[in-house]
């Protein structure tokens, strides 16, 4: 694992400074084109499915019954009414998708701070105490890396998931859902309730979380040992600086680079991941819906409606490409001695 | 020293080299001319970032993607090697002229067998077959004194010390009896020891396979005992070239004095200082007149403002500097 | 190195066991009985499974018995009910890799499941791989050979959707192009070899992409360095020093990469499978897994890991095959 380290010439001074690696990532025109890609993805993820109702009175779980001649506008496909069709219910696609988006991100997002916060403490810790410690701190890593992953996370989400879920993800899942209530309640809006299905996301963040960790670990770990020889390090203590202080003054911001790269490109693997629980059934789950189970949805009628996994599909591998191209865009503006031209 | 003729083997002619930096582009050689007879070895010494390297380079055509050859010829069996394609001066690689490197360590491929490294080079070049390949190759081992070489000729770099991968690259640069051979700084990364086993099998098989070398190196003293001549460079151009006896015993030019100057000599016993040419070499700094001047402490006004011509002040030595025949006649005087 | 390929090779069962052990873990855990599906079992078999299972001992007893099940375990020479292997040493008879019997499938052991449906996967699996790795390193060398020119962009912009775009969503898409839309290849299910197409290639398309980056990014480093000058100052051809010489060492990455990839697309299958309706065992895993069927369970995730594990051992020998200078242990 490369434990290059990620200063510039000014060790003795310090934390890395800020200011080259924005202007680097700004140059690079993949990047920024992903983020601007992203940004659209959060924004309309965020408003678009209330700005949509509001112009058109629909909202996502919309079922057009008979009587309202619902027939006729089930698995519409693509037109002005409805810009992405609608599914075999008639329900807008164009809604249904974005509303998924939310969960997907949210997920993504989630799942990846737990991650960054268990590899983190882990390597850290292992970095830090070395020896010993560190050697089998990291044999149990390397064993955990054998072990397939996504077969475990398969077995805990169906035997997890919904109200199977531990009490303890039960409790924190209320305590949200009060909070969210209660800040909905100041806006007006509809309070959210506790379900299964809310309970099955956020074991979702759970699940994903704990088997990701690992690699970021690694790194930690790496980055670390090799700047606890630093100068600098010798430096600070030799005038007197604390424990605490080095910690949080000099390892945390160095470290901070490869840590931001990897776990910007953990979010795509992770709601790569989420897709494809939701796309078996074990993911997310109604009333939810991501673009994983929306793409389960679509699939189905792919012959004959092909709009309603193509779009889902489009929308996610949009976001999956801005991601990595940002994350691409962090790691070349971080350590431009790399491959890049 | 060893048998020289008066036939030029290679003549180079104002070679300019530059390098696309960042920064825009840099002239790294600038107007280098000399030539090497057969049979003779010819020095090229000077401090890191004087071009001495990358004049070496450029001959084979080998420098990196930023590097372009701005003007100049390298003429050599005839023809000139800054024009030749691709295709054309592949042949002439390791077949004619032949290249060893600082580093062996890094300059040898770490996966392949010594084996394969060095029978490549005959297959290509003298069609051999493998087995006369691999005869041929242990023949040179044991030449260049690697014992047991018919059971090490399998092995891998990574298993022998830095010495014995210096001659494994000797062995394969002579392994087709070049006419030339370009060795850049090839004892640098080594000891002291070494380095002297090296440079004296440089000299003994050299003659063997007629080959001439240009060496290059920023060691005087491996300059005084290896070579029959020697240019000394500075900011990419010659500003010394002549027979090496004469360039110690009058040199003519002053950043050749202060070379010569800051070698300690142990016979004057203790020094409070070492000598030291002041300043820095920063060859970023472009200008007009000699690139010198800056840390010359004879500079005057026309040496910053105009650029001297490499004037001749004896048979066959030349000085780039507008004091070069007082400098010449005031070593003169001290003999 | 022989000792060094031992040891690891004495380290698979205990760590498959210990994703085993893992699984059956989470499996007890879990609200609901295992046992239990949708149909209530008459009180006859009911008993005659928790006799079977030893539901009435305790938790380490079950523990311990499951693990004797799947590793050897001394039986009565009347015994003919267990699955899995049977061999007489002495007066004794051991069994062994008895992973007993499907709850969902009944009367059909583990075993016999497992080998029933694993071509499918197998074949799949390792031609999805097998392009990926020529695919990839060919590509990612064409692309590093030709830097920064069009088709060196061309290439990594087709990579980089080739990662992004999930397999759930890139297999349909490619079913209706080539199935729906222009007629030329089956959409579904097993047949002849035009049936493998479609699968093999989504499955395979997302490695493909990965493996050609980092063939590339590997490549263009080697490119750089100083043997490399060295092999073209010996006179090479261009084509000598990339596939002799600088690719030897650029690969070394992908060889890394090897060992998730094939656990990824071990996952992948499951994808594959349900989009293909192919009777492949990531289909069956993941029904068994939903079906409450604690031995086939069981059974498929201590294959998979032994799979993975060998996979792994392979892919580091290789590794020490091509570069010496990590052989292990030596002198």
């Amino acid at each position: 694992m490369s434990s290059k380290t990620y200063t510039n010439g000014t060790e003795a001074l310090g934390p890395t400074p800020r200011y080259g690696i924005w202007s680097r990532f700004k140059r690079n025109r993949p990047a920024v084109f992903g983020s601007w890609i992203l940004a659209i993805v959060i924004v309309l993820s965020a408003i678009g499915p209330a700005v949509f109702g509001w112009l058109t009175g629909i909202s996502s779980d919309y079922i057009p019954s008979s009587v309202e001649n619902g027939a006729l506008v089930r698995s519409f496909p693509p037109s002005l009414a409805h810009p992405m069709g609608t599914d075999d219910l008639g329900r807008d696609l164009f809604l249904r998708v974005f509303e998924g988006g939310r969960i997907s991100i949210l997920v993504g997002i989630f799942a990846s701070v737990i991650s960054l916060l268990i590899g983190v403490a882990y390597g850290a810790t292992a970095g830090f105490f070395g020896g010993r410690i560190d050697g089998v701190m990291m044999r149990i890593v390397d064993m955990l890396f054998a072990i397939p992953y996504l077969l475990i996370v398969v077995v805990m989400m169906s035997l997890f998931g919904g109200n199977n879920a531990p009490d303890a993800v039960k409790q924190v899942t209320e305590t949200f859902v009060f909070l969210t209530n209660a800040l909905m309640s100041l806006a007006g809006a509809s309070p959210i309730s506790t379900s299964s299905g809310l309970f099955q996301i956020f074991f979702l963040f759970v699940a994903l979380g704990s088997v990701s960790w690992l690699t970021m670990a690694r790194i930690v770990r790496g980055q670390v040992l090799s700047l606890k020889n630093e100068e600098f390090i010798l430096a600070a203590r030799s005038i007197g600086v604390s424990t605490f202080g080095i910690v949080f003054r000099h390892l945390i911001p160095n470290i901070s680079g490869p840590v931001i790269v990897y776990a910007t490109l953990t979010i795509p693997s992770v709601m790569l991941a989420e897709a494809f629980l939701s796309f078996l059934g074990l993911g997310v789950q109604a009333p939810y819906s991501s673009w994983g189970s929306l793409a389960a949805d679509g699939i189905k009628n792919i012959a004959v409606y092909p709009w309603q996994l193509v779009f889902p599909g489009l929308v996610m591998g949009m976001t999956l490409v801005a991601l990595n191209l940002i994350g691409d865009g962090l790691r070349d503006a971080f350590d431009p001695k790399s491959s890049k031209s | 020293m060893s048998d020289v003729t008066t036939k030029t083997i290679l003549e180079v002619s104002r070679l300019t080299v530059s390098f696309e930096r960042a920064t825009g582009s840099t002239t790294v050689v600038n107007d280098v001319s000399f030539e090497v007879l057969e049979g003779e070895t010819l020095g090229i010494v000077g401090e890191s970032g004087c071009g001495k390297t990358v004049t070496v380079l450029s001959i084979l055509g080998l420098l990196p993607e930023t590097g372009t050859i701005d003007s100049g010829k390298m003429i050599f069996e005839g023809r000139d090697l800054a024009k030749l394609s691709v295709e054309e001066i592949r042949k002439v690689r390791g077949s004619k002229i032949a290249m060893i490197f600082q580093d062996p360590l890094s300059a040898l491929h770490p996966l392949l067998p010594i084996s394969t490294q060095i029978c490549e080079v005959t297959m290509l070049h003298r069609g051999f077959n493998r087995d006369e390949a691999r005869l041929h190759a242990v023949r040179m081992l044991e030449l260049v004194g690697i014992p047991d070489a018919e059971k090490r000729i399998d092995a891998y770099p990574h298993e022998f010390s830095g010495g014995m991968r210096q001659r494994i690259m000797i062995a394969i640069a002579l392994s087709c009896e070049p006419t030339l051979l370009l060795a850049d700084e090839p004892t640098t990364a080594l000891d002291v020891t070494t380095q002297a086993q090296i440079l004296n099998l440089i000299r003994t098989l050299n003659p063997k396979f007629k080959t001439s070398t240009v060496l290059v190196t920023h060691d005087l003293g491996i300059v005084a005992q290896m070579t029959d001549r020697v240019a000394v460079m500075y900011g990419g151009r010659i500003l010394e070239i002549a027979k090496t006896s004469d360039l110690f015993r009058a040199p003519s030019n002053p950043y050749t004095k202060a070379l010569l100057k800051s070698v300690p000599d142990p016979s004057v016993g203790r020094i409070e200082d070492l000598y030291q040419i002041p300043g820095t070499a920063d060859f970023s700094v472009v200008t007009h007149g000699c690139a010198f001047a800056l840390r010359c402490n004879r500079a005057e006004q026309s040496c910053r403002e105009e650029l001297p011509e490499l004037e001749q002040v004896s048979e066959g030595h030349y000085s780039r500097c507008h004091f070069a025949k007082e400098e010449y006649l005031s070593n003169q005087s001290k003999h | 190195m022989k000792v060094y390929i031992f040891k690891r090779l004495a380290t698979i069962i205990p760590m498959s066991l210990l994703v085993v052990s893992v699984t059956w873990g989470l499996i007890r855990i879990a609200p609901g009985n295992f046992y239990l599906s949708e149909k209530k079992l008459p009180a006859a078999i009911e008993q005659n499974i928790k006799k079977k299972y030893g539901l009435e001992s305790s938790l380490v007893e079950q523990y311990l018995m499951m693990l004797g099940n799947m590793t050897c375990r001394v039986s009565d020479s009347g015994d003919s009910e267990g699955a899995g292997l049977k061999i007489a040493i002495g007066s004794r008879t051991l069994r062994c890799f008895d992973f007993g019997y499907s709850l969902k499938y009944e009367g059909q052991s583990v075993n016999e499941i497992l080998s029933r449906h694993l071509p499918y996967s197998a074949v799949i699996g390792v031609l999805a791989f097998l392009i990926a790795l020529v695919g990839g390193v060919s590509l990612g060398a064409v692309a590093a050979t030709r830097k920064d020119s069009r088709v060196d962009r061309y290439l990594m912009s087709l990579s980089m959707i080739g990662i992004s775009v999930p397999t759930f969503v890139l297999a349909p898409v490619l079913v209706l192009v080539f199935s729906f839309g222009l007629y030329w290849l089956p959409p579904a299910r097993w047949g002849g070899m035009e049936h493998l197409v479609l699968p093999v290639l989504s499955l395979s398309a997302v490695y493909l992409a990965y493996i050609a980056r980092l063939t590339r990014t590997g490549l263009i480093e080697v490119l750089k360095s100083d043997y490399i000058r060295t092999a073209r100052a010996k006179g090479l051809s261009e084509a000598r020093v990339v596939v002799g010489h600088a690719l030897k060492a650029g690969i070394l990455p992908v060889v890394s990469f090897s060992g998730p990839a094939i656990a990824g697309l071990l996952a992948g299958s499951v994808v594959i499978e349900r989009i293909f309706a192919i009777p492949g065992l990531g289909n069956i895993f993941v029904q068994s897994v939903l079906n409450r069927d604690e031995p086939l369970t069981l059974g498929i995730v201590a294959f998979v890991s032994i799979v993975i594990l060998v996979c792994n051992l392979v892919v580091d020998i290789v590794y020490a095959l091509i570069d010496p200078r990590i052989r292990f242990g030596e002198r």
